[in-house]
């Protein structure tokens, strides 16, 4: 009798359960994944979308609506600053990406060699990567230090005349920067890389020596395009970091001298937090959001449409 | 006696052992040592720096070993160098970073996991999209955010507080991280989830007796990311922390490039190692964890 009855509370709990309003189902995941879909749409598309909604105000210190359109746009890119900055990070971009991707690259097939001490060096590589941008930019600019630093090693060497004012030279200070930048970023994409060649099935290698393929040879044509997806990622990593630039240069040249290393995120916190221009500090963001985006979608698009290929084959 | 003859007759066997001296291993060897070499560099150059007296820096090679020993430049940039406007050292800052580091970690690791944790096995209508929106939000730059918080920690008044730090730290570090825990959850083998749930296990027992106990490692490797970048982050304190509660970067900036008084480089890079201490020895000591977290959302992602 009893067991009946529990049966029957039972089949009404059941229903109960699937009477459930949808919202209720699975209610527990959705109040564990609140703070995640409050920091999707609060943080980060609420605050995008702010910042370029008040990218076409012309707010001071503080935002208010009063909408001029374009203007703070026109302003941007008339303003040397800017020019400078975006001319900047395209020479720190072209540079960091090229030299990262090559040395990185070529150090990882160096350890990958079956190499003695392997962890040492990689250990060695890649501590840099660990350390802030800050305490980097400040070693760097102690040994580029004009008066004391490696230029002093190499007057004492006998080259009495010998100047290194990289770092006062409005011309060349954003290579410290990248000089800087690669010594602390390229262990990292060296390995990424490293995985990358040991993902690569060993019998490649067996086959291209079955045929008598030098090694290089094999690198280049088979290796190299098999990493295709490895390169990408590391190339988008590393791209949308270099957008992100910031702490490297207050650390290292403060964008000097006389403005001459500055870079669009710097641009932005200037305007935003020391010159009290807000909206021009918000249509400098927006730009570098959309470049950023340029880079991303594409990119998006290609792992996604590629996943779901592997899904249907 | 037997065995050796057996052995002599079979002769040595494998392939032939390769010389140890040769052209490929010269350019090879050769080509790592100088890297190492430009790598170590300037981490020597630090330590020696930090251990002359002022004047031997002023006059000496930067590469050449202390004459003197010294440990005062330590002392003063623990204790006693000037930012400018206060003359407290490095010790502030320290703990004002251990302040931020530890909620900030906790919080942030918390919230990631269990999230990890939802999306790989209970996804809900909607769940995937909040995720790639949350993964979009990693590679946004931050100074398209930085304003927009500004005015939601200041609504909460929490701005220019080491709270509101840990706020923005737990939300910049959720993209990375709940990659990281989805990715691992995903791997976690479906019938295992199955057979609690026909036991009767609900969402949270799920995650507290089966999938914790399993997932060490991963939490490890948080632990890393999450340790090594939030004592790295220089932007969003000097942003959101507030002048009395700077972090240790920020104040190790001031110090450093501080127009005032003569340039103690001694002191400066004592100052900088101190600061660059803690990810170090996080780095040294967890090896190939350390490697496996950056590259966790980068090759799988």
């Amino acid at each position: 009798m009893t067991g009946t009855l529990s049966f029957i509370r039972n089949i009404e709990q059941k229903t109960w359960w699937k009477r459930r309003p949808k919202i209720l189902r699975n209610l527990s995941a959705k109040i564990a994944a609140l703070p995640m879909i409050a920091v999707a749409l609060v943080g980060f598309v609420g605050c995008s979308v702010w910042s370029i909604v008040y990218s076409f105000t012309s707010s001071k210190s503080l935002p208010k609506e009063n909408f001029v359109g374009f203007k703070q746009y026109d302003r941007l890119f008339d303003s040397s600053r800017w020019q400078v900055s975006v001319e900047n990070v395209a020479i720190y971009g072209v540079c960091s990406l090229v030299f990262s991707l090559t040395i990185g690259f070529l150090l990882a097939v160096a350890l990958d060699q079956k190499i003695r001490f392997e962890n040492t060096f990689r250990t060695i590589f890649l501590y840099p990567f660990a350390l802030s941008f800050i305490v980097t930019g400040l070693v760097w600019q102690w040994l580029l230090n004009a008066d004391f630093g490696i230029a002093q090693v190499i007057r004492d060497i006998g080259f009495t005349n010998f100047e290194l004012s990289i770092l006062s030279s409005r011309e060349y200070a954003i290579y410290a920067i990248i000089i800087a930048g690669l010594w602390q970023g390229t262990g990292f994409v060296m390995a990424l890389m490293l995985a990358g060649l040991r993902g690569i099935d060993q019998d490649i290698w067996k086959a291209s020596r079955v045929d008598g393929i030098p090694a290089w040879r094999t690198y280049i044509f088979i290796v190299i395009p098999m990493m295709k997806p490895v390169f990408i990622t590391t190339l988008v990593i590393i791209a949308s970091g270099i957008v992100k630039v910031f702490d490297l240069v207050v650390a290292l040249t403060a964008g000097g001298p006389g403005g001459s290393s500055e870079l669009p995120a710097k641009y932005v916190y200037d305007f935003m937090f020391g010159r009290a221009n807000l909206g021009q500090a918000l249509a400098a963001s927006t730009i570098m959001l959309t470049t950023v985006l340029i880079i991303l979608i594409p990119w998006a698009y290609l792992e996604f449409s590629q996943k779901k290929e592997e899904s249907n084959g | 006696m037997a065995d050796t003859t057996a052995m002599a007759m079979q002769g040595p066997s494998g392939p032939k052992p390769k010389r140890a001296i040769s052209a490929r291993n010269i350019v090879l060897y050769g080509f790592l040592i100088v890297a190492a070499l430009y790598w170590l560099l300037p981490l020597y150059v630090m330590i020696v720096t930090s251990l002359k007296g002022l004047p031997e820096v002023r006059m000496g090679n930067i590469f050449s070993p202390p004459m003197e020993l010294t440990f005062e430049p330590w002392v003063k940039a623990w204790d006693s160098a000037c930012t400018g406007l206060y003359c407290e050292g490095l010790k502030v800052g320290f703990w004002n970073s251990v302040q931020i580091l530890i909620p900030s970690t906790i919080i942030s690791i918390v919230i990631a996991s269990v999230n990890g944790y939802a999306l790989s096995f209970w996804r809900f209508k909607g769940s995937e999209i909040f995720f790639t929106i949350l993964l979009f939000g990693a590679f946004i730059p931050y100074q398209v955010m930085l304003y927009p918080l500004v005015i939601i920690l200041r609504e909460l008044h929490l701005f220019s507080s080491l709270s509101g730090v840990v706020l923005i730290h737990t939300i910049f570090g959720m993209p990375i991280l709940t990659l990281l825990f989805r990715n691992y959850f995903a791997g976690v083998p479906d019938e295992l989830f199955k057979a609690a749930r026909v036991d009767g296990a609900g969402f949270w027992r799920i995650f507290f007796q089966i999938m914790l106990p399993m997932s060490l490692p991963i939490f490890v490797v948080a632990i890393i990311l999450q340790v090594t970048g939030i004592w790295n982050d220089f932007l969003f304190g000097i942003i959101y922390a507030g002048t009395t509660n700077f972090p240790m970067t920020v104040q190790l900036n001031n110090i450093v490039n501080s127009t005032q008084g003569v340039k103690e480089y001694n002191v400066n890079m004592a100052a900088t190692l101190l600061t660059g201490a803690l990810p170090l020895i996080v780095y040294f000591v967890s090896g190939k964890l350390f490697v496996r977290g950056i590259a966790a959302g980068a090759v799988k992602g």
